[in-house]
């Protein structure tokens, strides 16, 4: 027999679950969409121009969320396949929400003869994560960086904008938490 | 206003500015002078002045090179050369400008030297210092001398006369100048760079498009980066004369997303050019247009790579294609296209402006003008320099850069990036020019010059490169994706102590063959850091192989850490700091390290405040 009171708890739960069904998501997605179409009218008629569009939709959200790739797809008249394809081969696209603070740190070549992986190796032990991973807290996520061009100040980390110029492993943690006390104070 | 009136406009400006009664601070503020903290200091001498209310006009300059010396301010009072003040702190700043301001005094002790040809009193001309006495700055002629961000000081220092020159010449002319001035590409290749503008100038398509590389990826380079932020115009009127040269309407900027402050450098001078109308239609009353277009990167090595580069400024993936058709042949959309890099640019405005004669007076017999290089590393000096090509790499290290930091000993110089190999000692006496540094197996590459002293490991570097191109490897062709993997398996057992005899000749057989069977660039010269260490540093290679030694006690898996129980103080400095907490001794007495527990992360090797180090690394059994 169909039960229709089975079926409506159930849709009731979906509506609950997905975001775009309930109120607050849905004035979300239409915002967002309506976002990216402004992003995307300026440069709609230019050739190539998609890694652009990409680039200021990341630097909008942070991050490349599906439902923006599909909003995208949607505009673009492309496949999400095409547009995947393409964000995927770069290194600056991010598929995931990044932490509240950036932290970066530099490999290249001056940074590594000067010690850079031994910071490296410090910050990923002070937020017990690995480079490419965000804290559980959501508060760091750490990257490594092939070269900043501040190579005559080896090592160089970077934390959301300030560069950090000649650290060492024991410079890292008071680097780091004056990030934690900020966030602390706001508190 | 015609061009002429604006440049007098500007020369006035410009004379206005060295004569001015009163102060003048120039900071120097390019990403480096940042990183070094030169906001910090900024933020300090604005709050000095207010407080004593003193008028002064402060003015942003570029990198000059002396990265060792950031943060560096110069003061210029009442007309006088501006002198030098370098590794400046916010804590002296109050002090020093009393002094200078108040006082009189102009701390000839904390002085670096004159901006200027001439000294000041008893202080000399900072051209005069060990540093910079050697250099011969064609390129850099500007950087830290002018205001980037204002279109006068460019053009107050012969600025746009190249352009201006080059409108009254046929475009055939001009190649003729640049192909005579011996010019080669600056991005490493070395290809010459009128030979290059010919062949798009006969292929008979259009629009022919002009594209300038600044996707500088190498790690261990900033060359660009610095022109860029220090002198844009440069770069921007070599744009110009190279589109006329070749008849190009369009050009595009490819710039690494990395370089933020470059970007909106860049972006302000286009304004600046437009309003001077020096780009956009009708430049300088001639028939000629053109535009420029900035494209950022978005982060990937194997688009300084030309047709990768090209795929990527189309909106795709940026995967290399087979050549021929070459770029000037077919490019951009298809159409002939010219790809120039920055420092090629920033050079074409001078060779116009005085002659292809000068300009191969200097450099060596097949490579004539001079080259930037960012001399980094383990290095006393470090920064970005210009020397005539075919200069020493004894002199560069020793003269310009002071010698190796700490007087440890020279090992090697690495040059070229990723692409690119390592020089040792022995070939000191090399100079640095094209054929030279690719007969020694190296390459001159962009112009990355990194110092490795005895504290490096060869099978480190040649294992960390490795990790690099393995990384940016596009995955296109089978050799680069699968042969740069193997290689690095096989280093990465090398350096882990678990090496076996014959892997250093499987190693090579890899190397040849991804040399040989790689699709673009980025593969064939993968190989090159292995090939170099291997051909120099093969005793290295046998002793982490046949001893289980790591003789520059780096790689982590052959060393041990110990503390020398006669050095040790038993400060306890160590074992607070310790992660592993694998350190323990009591107070005033000699600690120990657990091996067991230690898990090699050096800080306590670091921070060990003993003259001398009581902390000490050992490898192999030896130390």
């Amino acid at each position: 027999m169909f039960d229709v009171f089975k079926c409506v708890k159930l849709l009731k739960k979906y509506v609950s679950i997905h975001p775009s069904f309930s109120c607050k998501g849905r004035k979300k997605a239409i915002d967002m969409e309506s976002e990216i179409r402004d992003i995307i009218e300026p440069l709609k008629n230019k050739r190539g121009a998609l890694i652009s569009i990409l680039q200021q939709v990341q630097n909008r959200y942070g991050y490349l969320s599906q439902e923006a790739i599909s909003t995208l797809a949607d505009e673009l008249k492309l496949s999400e396949h095409e547009i995947y394809g393409v964000a995927t081969f770069y290194t600056q696209f991010k598929f995931i929400k990044p932490g509240v603070h950036q932290a970066k740190v530099c490999l290249g070549t001056a940074c590594h003869v000067r010690g850079g992986h031994e910071v490296m190796e410090t910050v990923e032990r002070q937020l017990a994560i690995k480079h490419g991973e965000k804290t559980k807290d959501s508060q760091f996520s750490l990257e490594r960086v092939a070269c900043m061009g501040c190579c005559a100040l080896a090592p160089v980390m970077v934390v959301d904008k300030d560069i950090y110029g000649k650290t060492t492993s024991t410079k890292v943690e008071g680097i780091l938490n004056q990030y934690r006390e900020k966030r602390e104070g706001k508190q | 206003m015609n061009f002429d009136d604006r440049r007098s406009k500007a020369l006035k400006k410009w004379e206005d500015l060295k004569e001015k009664n009163g102060i003048i601070i120039y900071i120097g503020s390019a990403s480096c002078g940042r990183a070094a903290g030169s906001d910090a200091v900024t933020a300090v001498i604005n709050k000095y002045l207010t407080e004593n209310n003193l008028k002064a006009d402060i003015i942003e300059v570029g990198c000059i090179g002396l990265c060792c010396f950031e943060p560096m301010i110069y003061i210029q009072k009442d007309g006088n050369p501006p002198i030098c003040y370098a590794n400046l702190n916010p804590k002296i700043i109050p002090a020093l400008f009393e002094d200078i301001l108040q006082k009189g005094d102009v701390r000839k002790d904390l002085a670096l030297g004159v901006i200027d040809k001439k000294g000041y009193g008893s202080i000399p001309s900072i051209y005069e210092r060990p540093m910079l006495k050697p250099q011969v700055r064609i390129v850099l002629r500007n950087c830290g001398i002018i205001d980037p961000t204002d279109i006068d000081h460019y053009l107050a220092r012969n600025g746009y006369l190249g352009i201006n020159k080059a409108l009254q010449m046929k475009p055939e002319e001009v190649i003729k100048e640049v192909k005579k001035s011996g010019i080669r590409g600056r991005g490493g290749a070395g290809f010459p760079t009128g030979m290059k503008w010919e062949f798009c100038r006969n292929v008979k398509s259009e629009p022919k498009y002009l594209v300038c590389n600044a996707d500088e990826g190498d790690p261990g380079a900033f060359m660009n980066r610095s022109l860029l932020e220090g002198d844009p115009h440069a770069v921007l009127e070599g744009m110009l004369i190279a589109a006329y040269a070749i008849g190009a309407p369009h050009s595009y900027i490819y710039i690494r997303e990395e370089y933020p402050l470059a970007i909106e450098r860049l972006k302000k001078a286009i304004l600046q050019m437009q309003e001077y109308n020096i780009l956009g239609e009708k430049i300088l009353d001639s028939d000629f247009s053109f535009d420029i277009e900035i494209k950022k990167g978005a982060g990937a090595f194997v688009c300084g790579e030309e047709t990768a580069l090209l795929a990527s400024l189309m909106g795709k993936r940026g995967m290399p294609m087979p050549r021929p058709p070459f770029p000037a042949t077919s490019g951009v959309w298809g159409k002939p296209t010219v790809i120039n890099n920055v420092e090629t640019l920033g050079t074409i405005a001078t060779i116009i402006r005085e002659g292809w004669k000068w300009y191969s007076g200097y450099g060596s017999e097949t490579a004539k003008g001079t080259k930037t290089f960012s001399l980094v590393g383990k290095i006393k000096r470090t920064g970005l320099i210009e020397v005539p090509l075919g200069t020493k790499i004894r002199d560069i290290v020793y003269e310009i850069g002071g010698g190796v930091l700490n007087d440890k000993k020279f090992k090697a110089v690495q040059t070229g990036g990723p692409s690119g190999g390592c020089i040792p000692a022995s070939k000191m006496d090399l100079g640095v020019d094209y054929e030279t540094l690719t007969s020694a197996g190296a390459i001159m590459g962009s112009g990355g010059l990194i110092v490795m002293d005895e504290e490096t490991c060869m099978v480190d570097i040649a294992h960390y490169f490795l990790t690099f191109t393995q990384e940016e490897s596009c995955g296109k062709c089978t050799p680069c994706r699968i042969g740069t993997r193997r290689m690095l398996e096989i280093l990465e057992k090398i350096k882990s102590g678990k090496g076996e005899e014959r892997d250093i000749e499987l190693l090579e057989d890899l190397a040849s063959t991804v040399k040989n069977a790689s699709l673009c660039g980025l593969g064939q010269t993968a190989p090159n850091p292995v090939i170099t260490t291997l051909r120099y540093f093969i005793d290295e290679y046998e002793e982490h192989i046949k001893n289980k030694r790591c003789p520059a006690l780096v790689c982590k898996d052959l060393i041990t850490f110990n503390i020398d129980a006669e050095k040790c103080i038993g400060c306890g400095i160590c074992k607070k700091n310790c992660p592993a907490e694998a350190i323990s001794g009591e107070t005033k007495k000699a600690h120990v390290i657990d091996l067991n527990k230690c898990i090699k992360c050096g800080i306590c090797y670091q921070i060990c405040p003993v003259e001398g180090k009581a902390v000490y690394k050992t490898s192999g059994g030896s130390s």
